[in-house]
This record gives C-alpha cells, sequence and structure tokens, in this order.
C-alpha cells in the first residue's frame, strides 16, 4: 500500500516538474500542454518503474538493516531511541537511523543524507570516510554551535554498518570557561569600588576624626552606594553565569509574555518614580512564548529600566507585545533620546561595555544588562535586535518563539 | 532525500555525493575561520601556518565537486529541483572555496602582528569573526536541511556583521591617528576585518543560493542601509 502512495507522490512530483518546466520553457499554451504531457508520460513510466522494481527486484529502499524480525525482539529503532545522547546507525557514507536526540541535535534532514550533511566538521569527516570504516573517536569543538564540544565515537557494526554516537561535554567546558571570564573581567570590575570604598574608610579615619558628623554622613552614603553598586555587580554576575550554565537548555514553560510585561511596569511603578512613562501595548489573544518566567521577568526590568534610565526623562518609553511571523512574539521597547552612536552598537551586548562609563555608573548600571538580555535571549532560541537613531531614540526588539509552534515542531518530528 | 527518491537510485547517490563534499567544504572552511581567528588572538604562527596549509584541501574538493556536477549534468541530464541542486552546489562550492580564501589571508597576517596584542582593536575582532562564523554556521546549516527559510535569516544577519565592520574602521583610524607607529600593523587588521565582512557577504551569496535550490526563486537583495562609506567621508 505504502508502496502505490509512494508513486502517486511521485507523480504529483513529476508532474508539477513537468508543469514547472513548462512554464520556465516560456509560458505559451503549447508549452505547458506539452510540460502535461510530459508530466503525464514522467508518472506512468515511474509507475511503471516502480510495479517493475517490486516485483522483480523486491524492496529497495526498505530494506537496510534489520527491521524487528521477531516480536520478543526490541526494534532497533526502539532500542536506539532509549538512548540520550544522538546515535546515528550509517551504511557506507548514508546515514539510515538517527534517535530522537540526534534529530533535535543535528536536524530532521539527517536521515538518508550522506553524513558530511549530517556533521559538518572536518575532523568527523576524516573519520567518518577514512578507508576500512575503522572505529575510534574525536572531539569535536564548534558543531552545532561554537561553544559546544561533542565527543564523537564510531563503533564498527559490520563491513559498512557503523554506529555513530555523539556525546555532550559542553557543560564542562561552559563551567572551565565561566571561572575563567569570572577571575578576568570581575576582579578588575569590583577592584573600582571597592578602591572607593577603602579609600573612604582611610579618609574617615584620618583626617576628619570621629567628630566631623556631616563629612562621616556623606561619606558614608558614598560608601553604601558603592556597597550596593557591588552587590548589583555579583548578583548580576551570578544570573549571567546561571544563564550560560543553562545555555543549551531551551527552557519549555508556558509564559504569557504580555501578562508579564504589564506585571514588570505595575513592578517598576511601584519602586520608581520615572516608571510612570511608560506606556503598554499589547496585542490580544497572544500566544504564550516558550521559556523561563524568572528570566523572562529579568529580561523585561533590564529593558525597561535602560529605557528608563538613558531615555529623554520628559518623554515615553513604549513597551510593545505583538505577534510577529513565523511563530515567533516580538516585544519590542523603545524610548525617545539622544540614542546611541552606529560605531557602538555591535558591541552593547559585551560584558562591561559601556557607551559612556560615567553615565552608566552614575545611574547605577553594572554594564551587565544587556549581556544578560542577550543571553537570555539566546537561551530561548530567539532573536535580539537593537536599532538606534541619533537624536530619536533607541528600539530594542526581542523575539521569542510562541509555545504552540514549539509542539508543532516536536509533533512533526 | 527519502521524500523525493528517484528510480535511478545512482543519480540520488550522485547528487548526495556531490552535497556531501560541499558540506564537507564548508566544515573545512568554518574551521579555518574559526582557527584563523584563534590564532589571531594568541599568535599562535604554527597553527596560522596548519591553516595555510589546509587551505589546499578545500581546493581540491572545489575541483572535485565541479568535476561530478559536470558529469551529473552530462549523464543525467537533470531537470526542476534536480536542475537547481546541482547548480546550487556548483556555486556554492565555488563561494566556499572564496572564505577558505579570506581566512587563509587572516592566517597569513598571523606573523605579522606580533605587537598589537592588547590593542582594542583586537578585542572586537574576535565578536566580528564569532558573528560571521554564526552567518556561515547558519547558511551552511540552512543547505544541509534545505531550509528556505533560515537562509532569509541569514542574509537578514549580514547587516550585524556591516555595523561591526564600521565600528571597526572608525576605531582603527582613531587608533592609527593615535600610534603613528603601528600603522602598518593597523591596516593589516583593517583587512582582517575586510576579510571577515566580504566572508559574512559570501555567507549571504550561500544563502541565496540555498532559497534558489529549494524554492526556485531568487531572494530579493536585502534593502541596504545608508552607505557606510558616504557617512565616514563626511566626518573624515
Amino acid at each position: 500500500m505504502e508502496r502505490i502512495g509512494f508513486t502517486a507522490v511521485m507523480g504529483v512530483l513529476a508532474l508539477s516538474s513537468g508543469l514547472a518546466l513548462a512554464i520556465a520553457a516560456g509560458s505559451e499554451p503549447l508549452g505547458i500542454t506539452a510540460g502535461v504531457l510530459g508530466g503525464v508520460g514522467l508518472t506512468l513510466l515511474l509507475w511503471l518503474a516502480r510495479m517493475w522494481a517490486s516485483t522483480e527486484i523486491g524492496p529497495a529502499r526498505d530494506a537496510v538493516p534489520a527491521a524487528s524480525p521477531s516480536p520478543s525482539e526490541p526494534r532497533v529503532e526502539d532500542v536506539l531511541g532509549a538512548v540520550d545522547d544522538p546515535l546515528l546507525l550509517v551504511e557506507g557514507r548514508q546515514v539510515v537511523r538517527a534517535n530522537a536526540a540526534a534529530i533535535a541535535a543535528l536536524g530532521e534532514h539527517v536521515v538518508d543524507d550522506d553524513i558530511r550533511l549530517a556533521i559538518r566538521h572536518p575532523a568527523a569527516t576524516e573519520l567518518l570516510t577514512r578507508d576500512g570504516h575503522a572505529g575510534g573517536s574525536v572531539e569535536l569543538i564548534g558543531l552545532g554551535d561554537a561553544d559546544r564540544v561533542w565527543t564523537l565515537s564510531v563503533l564498527p557494526l559490520g563491513p559498512t554498518t557503523r554506529l555513530v554516537r555523539l556525546s555532550d561535554h559542553s557543560a564542562t567546558r561552559a563551567t572551565e570557561r565561566m571561572r575563567v571570564d569570572f577571575v578576568a573581567n570581575a576582579s578588575h570590575e569590583l577592584r573600582t569600588p571597592l578602591a572607593s570604598l577603602i579609600g573612604f574608610i582611610e579618609t574617615l579615619e584620618d583626617a576628619n576624626g570621629p567628630d566631623d558628623a556631616t563629612i562621616r554622613i556623606r561619606f558614608l552614603a558614598i560608601m553604601a552606594g558603592e556597597a550596593r553598586r557591588m552587590q548589583r555587580l555579583v548578583d548580576d554576575l551570578i544570573s549571567l553565569s546561571r544563564i550560560e550554565a543553562d545555555k543549551h537548555r531551551a527552557p519549555a514553560d508556558a509564559v504569557p509574555l504580555g501578562a508579564l510585561a504589564r506585571e514588570t511596569a505595575d513592578t517598576l511603578r511601584g519602586s520608581r518614580s520615572d516608571a510612570a512613562r511608560i506606556t503598554l501595548a499589547i496585542e490580544d489573544g497572544l500566544p504564550p512564548v516558550s521559556g523561563d518566567r524568572a528570566q523572562l521577568s529579568q529580561l523585561l526590568h533590564n529593558l525597561i529600566g535602560n529605557a528608563l534610565k538613558y531615555g529623554d526623562a520628559a518623554k515615553p518609553v513604549r513597551v510593545s507585545v505583538a505577534r510577529d511571523a513565523g511563530g515567533m512574539v516580538r516585544l519590542a521597547v523603545a524610548d525617545e533620546g539622544d540614542g546611541i552612536p552606529p560605531r557602538h552598537l555591535p558591541r552593547l551586548t559585551e560584558r562591561f561595555y559601556r557607551v559612556d562609563p560615567g553615565r552608566s555608573r552614575a545611574a547605577g548600571g553594572t554594564g551587565l544588562g544587556l549581556a544578560i538580555v542577550k543571553h537570555i535571549v539566546e537561551r530561548h532560541r530567539g532573536r535580539l535586535d537593537i536599532a538606534s537613531t541619533q537624536g530619536v531614540g533607541t528600539t530594542v526588539t526581542v523575539l521569542l518563539p510562541a509555545l504552540v509552534e514549539a509542539r508543532n515542531a516536536a509533533a512533526a518530528e | 532525500m527519502a521524500t523525493t527518491g528517484h528510480t535511478v537510485k545512482a543519480f540520488d547517490s550522485d547528487l548526495g555525493q556531490i552535497r556531501g563534499l560541499v558540506s564537507e567544504m564548508g566544515g573545512r572552511a568554518e574551521a579555518a575561520i574559526a582557527a584563523s581567528i584563534e590564532a589571531l588572538a594568541r599568535l599562535d604562527l604554527d597553527t596560522a601556518a596548519r591553516i595555510v596549509e589546509e587551505d589546499r584541501k578545500i581546493d581540491e574538493l572545489e575541483a572535485e565537486v565541479e568535476r561530478q556536477v559536470i558529469r551529473l549534468i552530462a549523464l543525467r541530464a537533470p531537470m526542476a529541483d534536480d536542475l537547481r541542486d546541482a547548480v546550487a552546489a556548483l556555486k556554492i562550492s565555488g563561494v566556499i572555496e572564496r572564505i577558505g580564501d579570506y581566512a587563509k589571508n587572516i592566517a597569513k597576517r598571523v606573523p605579522l602582528l606580533a605587537e598589537l596584542r592588547n590593542s582594542e582593536p583586537m578585542a572586537i575582532l574576535p565578536a566580528m569573526a564569532r558573528s560571521v562564523s554564526d552567518m556561515v554556521r547558519g547558511a551552511l546549516d540552512a543547505y544541509a536541511a534545505r531550509d528556505a527559510k533560515a537562509a532569509v535569516l541569514v542574509q537578514e544577519s549580514d547587516r550585524h556583521v556591516d555595523d561591526f565592520y564600521n565600528s571597526l574602521f572608525r576605531t582603527l583610524l582613531t587608533y592609527m591617528m593615535e600610534n603613528p607607529t603601528s600603522i602598518t600593523q593597523s591596516a593589516h587588521l583593517l583587512f582582517i576585518a575586510k576579510n571577515l565582512e566580504r566572508i559574512g557577504d559570501h555567507a549571504t551569496n550561500i544563502a541565496e543560493m540555498v532559497y534558489f535550490a529549494a524554492t526556485g526563486d531568487q531572494l530579493v537583495d536585502r534593502p541596504r542601509g545608508p552607505d557606510p562609506y558616504a557617512a565616514m567621508a563626511e566626518r573624515t
């Protein structure tokens, strides 16, 4: 039955390719007729060929390795599917089976593809296309994502059949990198507030003595401010490393982004006086996004906070949440003000990069806000875009995948 | 190819073989970009020399793709989407070969840059390279998956790379004015930035071919922003 269905599909394809050909050749009626006729002819031929093939040679495509010989023995697919690591069964150079983990990591197209299309990495290619089809293993850095580290091992199962296994070491590598990064930039950034704290403490000790109450109060206020900034910095660093550690695990909770934006705006209005400038435009009937509620709330706080800080204090901050093409939900936070000079735009999401260091420190910024936003968006498999016109204002747009779409995609796989 | 298998099975395997070769080339070019920037950041002369050496393999693969595509067209006279696939493979392999050359060119400049280790431009280049690598990866992933939508996304992200280039251009100009003794080296960095920017453009070209092969339509050029050179001419 399946074969007839297959031939029908092929027939439709042949017909449509005939049509396409006719249209390409020039859209005269004669050409189209010829194309359609050609398509019909091709369909017949195809059908005959399939009939012949099925009688003379027997099943061709379906015969590749062993599907369930007896009911007691588990099927190959089920065995592969039960393993969490991506597994590929390779026949010659062609992938004949892939388990769910492999499809999630490498894409749906890998089955029946050439192994070099499935795993595009020189080290893997050398191991997999080497003559003699030997086994072995190799470390792959940058497969699928620049930061991912995999170990690929090849196990020969027959003269041309091999089992390819990928195991993920990204988390170990990420932890290592985080430690290095922390030492590199946190120590530098923490030194500034620490130095001023020590300076004020020394001044209080030496010069003015215990009697000068006004100076003491003023200094204590500055010291408290600096200490709080350090605390915020440490908090931001911790949340940044948490997000990075989870980066390769996409969050899947249903989060109503519109409601969350409203909630964030309310919280901000309660805590700071300039937050009355926030205006909300939330589309009705929005699908929830697939995400992590706490992180998305942090993203909203950072973006709206930035807009309030750097936008013109007399102008509104417009927050909008709407549906976007391709099953995405679009969040936009726009301010009106000085804007950002274009040469800074590509570097805004770097850690501790500041357009105007003095202004950022005065506003209590840690230099990590947008880095956190970027990492949250990356973890959510979304997209971040910052557009700014000098003298007009800045708009930050975040696209996040809607949950419904994610479910459909999973069903399609 | 499972859903559109051809009656002549050899055709599938020919086309699969060609696509595999193109993907292998792409993998090598991607690795060359990553390695060249790493060699630059660490001033690793051995890695740089190895990249120059390995570019030959990319050239050989290109010749092999060309040979096989011509053979496929001659023997099997492919039509419609098959013809587009064959033509796309031919064109994409040419583009990847260029990308490999740019990576090689970056690697060749590494030995000339010993003294610029901690300058600001050196801090921006790796970020720009990352952005460019993401584009190349996106384009090649789209090729492997025949995904027209993913190809459109690649085209859109070219703007970020252009922003990086413009940002670096200004930074380097300032740097050269402040440090006239390092003008030679800054000029090399400028060429490296230009090479990266070109790689980004080529990734867009691959995306366009992927879109064409998948849909049969040409991907319309992305709307260009204001001309960066005009803006620079005003200021400098």
